[in-house]
């Protein structure tokens, strides 16, 4: 099937990513089953993330000082690695982005090319009008067998595009989508690791069979020629097919084809066409002519052209500001112990018990993360108080969102009673504006460079499951990417 | 507002051996310290009118908590009152239990104070703090304390070995003490060595900084004034009791600076104004003050108006709250060395202060004192008590 679309209206407005903190060297995965190992590193999710958290990372990453958050109507999630199987997950994240309730929240999964479908979704929905700015994200967390090649290859990640009308930095000029029946990399509902078939018939069959094909069709209907595009970016289970491929077309490997960042990230499943391209327009300029391919059951093939609008986008963090900001988990046991792989010895139980109901009449604090400001004495406090501590008036304040504001740690502990999977637990106090406190715990830091005085920034993430349902709330970190 | 001074009289009184006290439930400590007092104090379990129960989280579900003692003693349909108030419980049971006993509606009156920690399978008071499902939920107790610590040393100008060693030497101290007191849980003297150097458990506090949990009762006799003779000759008059909550939990307490707690403040400024203290450093000859950690007595010295803001780390140095010192504190190891029972500790710091006022503490005997303060801290630090007994009436 293939579309042509001329419409030059609706486009992407801008775009984020988010990689994880951690990585692991692939020789610490490799030398502790003896075997070879897939050399570089891949992210690695801290314990307390998941693909919602992540998703909710890259999305703000995509809006910060873009768009007012009142004014984006529409956020489709894509990922095979949802944590409920039964819950919408773009609510939360809508809810975490402190995002309006009026808004087409949408879930793509069951496929690895689920970006490149939520991707279509959004520009199709902008342009006949069922929503303005539509924020589309993609992030997954997979996890392969331990030992195996996977576990090493995947990466953990998300990326996030923002689509609408003004401030268009790249249109998509055609597309061109198959489908394909074939079981040759797979997960089950019940299943917790991925499966594939024998590498051979996967690469050869599945993988290669259809990105081909795509290609050809999309060229066929364009007119394209392989020296027409400026990057060519080929979604790559493992590093190297994509240039297989890539000379298979007559593509030039050193020239056109995007890195695809598994030497340093890994597979990030449904999040790789997306960073793939966020990739493309942070280098990107003024006319260049992009070819993106997602595969999975298929395959997903677009070509976009960049406008001159990129060069005031530039300042997102992105993948560069990600990749270079990281630290290595100490072992690779750590890894087991962050994905509920191997369970570690129990401790002292948390002593404080939950009630959904309790989780949701606190939403605003909770999830949106705000404050309270009296109106009478200008007091902020956290959480949202009903009678101002400065002044005791009662019910007389505004709603603020904390969520974006960078604070100051006033005092820290670094605590190693609780039995969480890296200790120690960095305890802080953070002082806002000189008066506001805000208990929380630091995540994504060395606990030898806490300093008072310290700027951190907020963080959601994963606290806990009780009561049969994951519990999230925010931490806060050192500024991500600062030194 | 009424002062208590000199209305209510302590006339018995008992306390279990604190510690992992396995081989007793929660009914068998308070039959030991209940008996211990009423030996103490003369008299049959007849003669009790009412009683106060302090207990923190010992209780079961679905059960008054009056009902604990009722059945421990078989007391008979008296009226019993359940009381809670973090780590001031055993405090505030005697508070409510003095104001009884001072208006004349009961002539005498039990108050106990009993905590069963050790059953819980694991060391410490768990991992959480709050009524929020996720606001506090990695909140220790030890880490709560290393927030003064941490802003004490970079505000007072303490590097942290400076810091540590001030803590040390409290620690200690307060070691020192408990190897004097047969009833106490630790009992065996550390150095400031063992303390730098002991492992971290919310850094930059160390196992040393930090009490233990442990199980234990503790149980006064009360009467009015004018009764108290007819039990003893040395009756211990109640001369102030302070209590005071805070509005807001410290964690996120707008402008809250972490350098000590105003309701200790609070608390100590209601006792001292009922007991007549104008100068607490020189009138007070002994306190047991809420050590939770080494860090919690040291801002308790100011809190309290014993030590001048900002300079109790000297008075540490010069040994002023040493047991040889001018204003011995925590004659009895403290929480430290005699182990917390959260419902029970205020109780055994009162006991601690009427024996010594009594003069019966052999080895750790302070000389002639005629005026002693007991205070607990309790919550996120959320609520403080401070009781101040005399041996003497004006």
């Amino acid at each position: 099937m293939v579309k042509e679309r001329g419409l030059t209206m609706v486009g992407i407005s801008s775009y984020g990513a988010y990689l994880p903190y951690y990585r692991l060297n692939r020789d610490q995965i490799s030398s502790a089953w003896g075997t070879r190992s897939r050399g570089g590193e891949r992210t690695v999710a801290n314990f307390d993330e998941d693909s919602i958290t992540m998703a909710v990372e890259a999305g703000l990453d995509c809006i910060r000082d873009v768009v007012d958050r009142n004014d984006i109507d529409g956020l489709f999630f894509a990922s095979t690695t949802a944590p409920y199987k039964e819950k919408q997950a773009s609510t939360l994240i809508a809810a975490a982005m402190d995002l309006k309730r009026e808004i087409l929240t949408r879930d793509f999964t069951g496929t690895l090319r689920a970006g490149m479908v939520a991707f279509s979704s959004a520009l199709e929905a902008a342009t006949i009008g069922s929503a303005q700015n539509i924020l589309v994200i993609a992030s997954d967390c997979r996890l392969g067998f331990p030992k195996s090649d996977d576990e090493q290859l995947f990466g953990d990640g998300a990326g996030a595009l923002l689509i609408g009308k003004s401030g268009v930095i790249a249109t998509v000029e055609a597309s061109c989508s198959i489908s394909d029946e074939i079981v040759d990399v797979w997960r089950k509902d019940r299943d917790f690791f991925v499966h594939s078939w024998e590498d051979r018939w996967v690469r050869q069959f599945g993988y290669m069979k259809n990105m081909k094909e795509v290609i050809s069709l999309l060229f066929g209907k364009t007119g394209l020629r392989p020296s027409d595009l400026s990057k060519v970016l080929l979604y790559s289970p493992d590093g190297r097919s994509q240039n297989a491929l890539a000379k298979e077309l007559g593509f030039n490997i050193q020239k056109q084809v995007g890195d695809p960042l598994i030497s340093h990230v890994g597979n990030t499943g449904t999040a790789s066409p997306l960073l793939l391209l966020v990739s493309a327009l942070e280098e990107g300029h003024k006319d260049n002519l992009i070819l993106l391919v997602g595969y999975g059951d298929g395959a997903d093939a677009s070509v976009l052209r960049i406008t001159g609008e990129v060069e005031g986008k530039k300042d997102r963090r992105g993948v560069k500001v990600h990749l270079l900001s990281k630290r290595f988990l100490s072992s690779y046991e750590k890894y087991l112990a962050f994905r509920d792989i191997v369970p570690t010895e129990p401790v002292a139980p948390f002593s404080v018990d939950s009630a959904s109901t309790m989780m949701w009449r606190d939403r605003n604090w909770v999830l949106r993360f705000h404050g309270s400001q009296c109106h009478k004495c200008g007091m902020v406090t956290f959480p949202i108080q009903r009678i101002c501590y400065g002044c005791r008036s009662k019910d007389d304040f505004d709603e603020v969102r904390l969520s974006d504001r960078k604070a100051k740690i006033f005092t820290f502990s670094l605590d190693y009673l609780p039995g969480l999977p890296d200790p120690p637990v960095i305890q802080v106090i953070l002082e806002l504006d000189g008066q506001t406190r805000i208990y929380c715990t630091m995540i994504d830091c060395d606990p030898r460079n806490v300093k008072i005085g310290m700027s951190v920034e907020m963080t959601f993430r994963r606290l806990r499951e009780a009561r049969g349902f994951y519990h999230y709330y925010w931490k806060c970190r050192p500024v991500r990417g600062e030194k | 507002m009424e002062s208590i001074k000199d209305k209510v009289a302590l006339v018995g009184m008992g306390c279990t051996k604190f510690g992992e006290n396995w081989e007793q439930d929660l009914g068998d400590m308070i039959i030991e310290a209940v008996y211990e007092a009423m030996e103490d104090a003369g008299i049959d379990i007849k003669a009790i009118q009412a009683a106060w129960f302090g207990c923190d989280r010992s209780t079961g579900t679905g059960i008054p908590g009056g009902a604990h003692l009722a059945d421990a003693l078989k007391v008979g349909k008296i009226p019993i009152t359940r009381v809670e108030a973090a780590c001031s419980t055993g405090h505030e049971a005697l508070r409510n239990a003095s104001f009884a006993v001072a208006c004349g509606m009961y002539d005498i009156v039990l108050v106990v104070g009993a905590e069963k920690l050790k059953d819980t399978g694991f060391g410490g008071l768990g991992i959480g703090r709050g009524r929020h499902p996720v606001s506090e939920i990695y909140r220790t107790a030890p880490g709560t304390f290393a927030f003064i610590a941490t802003r004490y040393f970079h505000t007072y100008d303490l590097t942290i070995e400076e810091g540590k060693t001030i803590l040390a030497k409290i620690a200690v101290k307060n070691h020192h003490n408990g190897s004097l007191c047969p009833k106490a849980y630790l009992r065996r003297e550390i150095t400031v060595d063992d303390a730098l150097n002991a492992p971290m458990v919310a850094w930059p506090l160390g196992l040393y900084d930090c009490c233990g949990n442990a199980d234990g009762a503790s149980a006064a006799i009360l009467c009015g004034k004018d009764l108290a003779r007819k039990f003893r000759d040395d009756p211990i008059y109640i001369k102030g009791v302070g209590l005071s909550v805070d509005a807001m939990s410290p964690m996120f307490r707008p402008g809250f600076d972490w350098l000590g707690f105003e309701v200790t403040h609070d608390a100590a400024l209601q006792a001292y104004s009922q007991a007549g203290i104008k100068d607490p450093r020189r009138e007070i000859n002994l306190a047991s003050v809420h050590d939770c950690f080494t860090i919690t007595e040291l801002i308790n010295y100011e809190d309290l108006g014993l030590s001048i803001r900002g300079r109790a780390s000297k008075d540490v140095d010069s040994g002023f709250f040493s047991l040889e010192g001018e204003l011995p504190v925590n004659t009895d190891g403290g929480l430290k060395a005699f182990g917390h029972p959260i419902g029970a500790s205020g109780l055994r710091m009162t006991y601690e202060i009427y024996k010594q006022l009594q003069g019966k503490c052999g080895p750790r005997q302070v000389k002639n004192p005629e005026r002693g303060l007991a205070h607990t801290l309790g919550g996120p630090p959320q609520v403080s008590c401070v009781v101040i007994l005399g041996n003497s009436l004006g």
